[in-house]
């Protein structure tokens, strides 16, 4: 194999299994931030067992999170040193712009989160919590803006050539709007609550299951089901907003996501299908001219297809793009339907009298899981062969230097301790979750924790 | 190019780079230094202590890296780019002892058994003093320079990082680790554990002195390019100068049992001696073996002008809420380890 499928798949690999974590902090973090907010308004000790219960796991999280996000910050260098030079001025910006203002924030407020619940008043841990979970959102901001720059470059200017080129900024916040960053960003973050609502609801709805931490678990779930329920209605229409988008900026991506080549012809919506590149034939169940609806609110206007563009320039696997965007779609839909027949049952008041409810939601802590994945997939995959969309490609962005050899080493090694991280993090969180919220925490040792509760009873 | 105070913005982001691995090592420094420590310790209670002493610190430590790295990437994108690829190596293994390190303190308290806590002592140790020497074995590269083409691509073998200099570099990084650790434990514990240390921290010293004057003796003889600098510009001698001080000034602080002035002054120390680091180098970044024209500088391996600008005005607004908020972490958790059931 040569070096650019070893480096993208290197790539592909630690990317990905970096984003099993960031989410879980990004929507852990709201929810621990609402538990929080509710104990300080509240006074009610149970906001407060859950809270802490659910820091850590947290922990466990954002712990593994940090050690595979700085892989990826050095991978730039060591694998794809001709992007770096290319980008440096640009993404590199974006980098730096992260760890100062995200990552710092972050990090360093993590420190009294996790262990400084003896230590300080409750409201200090509250802005402490707040404060991760700010630099965590602030984190995606910088990554989804410098991500969004390669699908959509805006703010630059090309200096030099051939091999000289690089892209420099002439205008900053042309760069950091750049046309696809605001739609990307909301949908990453919904995304994100998504995977922590998830998760959340799964745990909770485990222990309704077994009988036990019955009222805590009713808290818990109906807070996350809130938030799922609210996120997973507007991930429909951040995710439409990007559709738009990409019709517009990156019409191949577009035609590879739904299989469409004949520019002269109005476009199919496929529910699910099979595309077969060398015949340009899907088969599947499709929505006629869904497409062109969507995109152009009108079934007879013709959307540009892949054959419009020429052959070096579309997606080299049309397929992967395809099922990868199907299969978020659908995920996206069965969350809407998972929430919204929560809200029912919960009207009804009788969201914990089924049981089959309850299994389902312990299952679907994956589903969010895959969509994210699926979704960076779909959205990575159909930039090739580009690694900035229109201006660079893939195969010239790599490390000049470095051999097979290296890469297949650096993969092995990867690949081998993530499995055992993986391991490792699966069997403690299933160990955290059976050991549940304790019911015995050193909760009156927190300063000032007194004064407050009495401060609010005297209120009320 | 523009400058601010007199100084262009290149050499400005070149100080600011230097400013944050300054940092990163001072910070860094004493919790990989802990962790060489670690197995010296040989009871469970005395290696929780020791884990704990920098459990709500190591994270926030480490961020100075990611901004270290990304400061690079953002204004010298060509040296990002040559040294991480020419060092391939180095920087993959670099990366597993982090994750190694990382994933150790985090699940070794998860578990009571004996056999999984040893083992993730040993991963912890391990990985700590490894990351010291690896930071050292770049260090070492950087200074001695590397073979480039007209390209300022790397132009050698895979192989070219392991050479006797980088070794020694490798060896005195870890040693004034070792000896900035130690101390920083001496300032976190009590009893036993705190005698054991004021022994340790003496050898510690004695360590780093002796691969310290060994290493400076080497390069006076072998790299005499990286005295130029002092040569041309006498008054610039009172760094080092300002550097050896500090470093004496350890030894007779331990003595009089000051310790929190010591640490003080192991992390000046730390940052005066990448300041001499700095001004040996400046303002080549990347020297090419054999080929002086093809030198990476700070003005042909910068980012933009206007990149330099913003990453500035990026670095101003920010300094200040890091420093704040690493203050106050700092003394949330200030003075002696106390463990609660929330400690590793």
């Amino acid at each position: 194999m040569d070096v650019e499928i070893l480096s993208r798949i290197q790539f592909a690999l630690t990317v990905s299994f970096h984003y099993i974590y960031p989410p879980l902090s990004i929507g852990l973090g709201l929810i621990m931030v609402i538990f929080e907010a509710s104990y300080l308004k509240t006074g009610n000790i149970e906001y407060e067992r859950l809270a802490r219960f659910w820091t850590k796991i947290f922990a466990l999280t954002f712990g593994i999170g940090v050690a595979t996000g700085i892989v990826m910050e050095f991978e730039f260098g060591t694998n794809w040193a001709t992007y770096s030079r290319y980008v440096g001025d640009i993404f590199g910006s974006a980098l730096a712009a992260e760890g100062i203002f995200a990552f710092a924030l972050e990090s360093g407020f993590l420190g009294i989160l996790l262990f400084g619940w003896n230590r300080v008043s409750p409201r200090v841990h509250f802005i402490a919590t707040l404060g991760v979970w700010f630099g965590s959102m602030f984190s995606a901001v910088w990554i989804v803006v410098a991500n969004s720059w390669q699908q959509t470059p805006a703010g630059y200017h090309i200096v030099g050539e051939g091999l000289e080129a690089r892209a420099e900024v002439t205008d900053f916040w042309a760069m950091v709007f750049n046309p696809s960053s605001v739609d990307r960003l909301s949908h990453v973050w919904i995304g994100s609550f998504l995977a922590g609502a998830f998760l959340i609801i799964s745990v909770h709805a485990y222990y309704l299951l077994k009988n036990r931490h019955i009222e805590v678990s009713k808290r818990a779930f109906k807070i996350a089901l809130v938030v799922a329920l609210v996120a997973s209605l507007s991930q429909l229409f951040t995710g439409h907003r990007s559709a738009d988008g990409v019709a517009i900026n990156q019409p191949a991506k577009l035609a590879a996501m739904e299989g469409h080549y004949d520019s002269l012809q109005a476009a199919d919506m496929y529910i699910m299908g099979w595309v077969d590149h060398d015949n340009q034939e899907v088969t599947g169940i499709k929505i006629p001219n869904g497409l062109s609806f969507l995109i152009h609110q009108d079934f007879n206007e013709p959307v540009k297809g892949l054959n419009h563009f020429p052959k070096e320039d579309i997606p080299g696997q049309v397929n992967a793009v395809f099922q990868f965007y199907h299969i978020m779609v659908a995920i996206g839909m069965t969350l809407i339907g998972l929430t919204l027949l929560g809200a029912f049952l919960w009207w009804r008041g009788k969201l914990f009298d089924h049981k089959w409810y309850l299994q389902v939601m312990v299952a679907a802590v994956l589903l969010p899981q895959i969509a994210n994945q699926a979704g960076w997939f779909a959205a990575e995959m159909g930039r090739q062969p580009w690694v900035v969309y229109g201006l660079l490609r893939t195969s010239d962005a790599l490390s000049k230097v470095v051999t097979a050899n290296q890469v297949i080493f650096s993969l092995v090694l990867f690949t081998a301790i993530y499995c055992l991280l993986f391991t490792l993090f699966v069997y403690l969180l299933n160990k955290k979750i059976k050991h549940g919220p304790d019911d015995s925490p050193m909760i009156d040792q927190r300063p000032k924790q007194k004064e407050m509760v009495e401060a609010l009873n005297t209120h009320s | 190019m523009a400058t601010f105070l007199g100084i262009d913005y290149a050499t400005l982001w070149y100080l600011v780079v230097g400013a944050v691995f300054s940092g990163y090592a001072i910070l860094d420094g004493f919790d990989l230094g802990a962790g060489a420590w670690h197995l010296f310790f040989k009871d469970e209670k005395s290696r929780r202590v020791a884990l704990n002493a920098i459990g709500p610190v190591w994270d926030g430590n480490e961020v100075w890296l990611v901004i270290g790295g990304g400061a690079l990437f953002a204004g010298f994108p060509i040296v990002y780019a040559t040294v991480f690829s020419a060092m391939y190596i180095p920087f993959m293994l670099f990366l597993t002892f982090l994750i190694f390190r990382a994933i150790s303190i985090e699940f070794r308290s998860k578990e009571p058994m004996k056999w999984w806590r040893n083992m993730w002592d040993v991963a912890y140790s391990l990985s700590s003093a490894f990351l010291a020497i690896l930071l050292g074995v770049v260090l070492g590269n950087v200074l001695q320079g590397m073979p480039l083409d007209a390209d300022m691509e790397f132009a050698g073998s895979w192989l070219e990082f392991i050479n006797p200099y980088a070794i020694m570099v490798a060896v005195c990084t870890l040693a004034i680790f070792m000896m900035h650790g130690a101390i920083y434990l001496i300032m976190k514990t009590e009893g036993k554990q705190f005698d054991k240390m004021t022994r340790h921290v003496k050898e510690a010293m004695i360590f780093f002195i002796v691969s310290f004057a060994i290493t400076t003796v080497y390069t006076l003889i072998y790299f005499p390019h990286l005295s130029d600098r002092f040569k041309e510009t006498p008054v610039l001698f009172i760094v080092p100068l300002l550097a050896f001080l500090s470093i004496a000034n350890i030894p007779r602080l331990i003595h009089k049992k000051k310790y929190n002035f010591a640490f003080f002054f192991s992390s000046l120390s730390i940052a005066m001696l990448l300041m001499v680091v700095a001004i040996e180098l400046y303002p080549v970044i990347i020297i090419s073996k054999g080929n002086p024209e093809f030198n990476i500088t700070v003005y042909n391996g910068a980012a933009s002008e206007k990149t330099l600008g913003i990453m500035l005005v990026i670095a101003a607004i920010g300094t200040p809420l890091v420093a704040a908020y690493t203050t106050f972490v700092f003394w949330t958790f200030r003075g002696k380890v106390q463990m609660d059931e929330l400690s590793y």
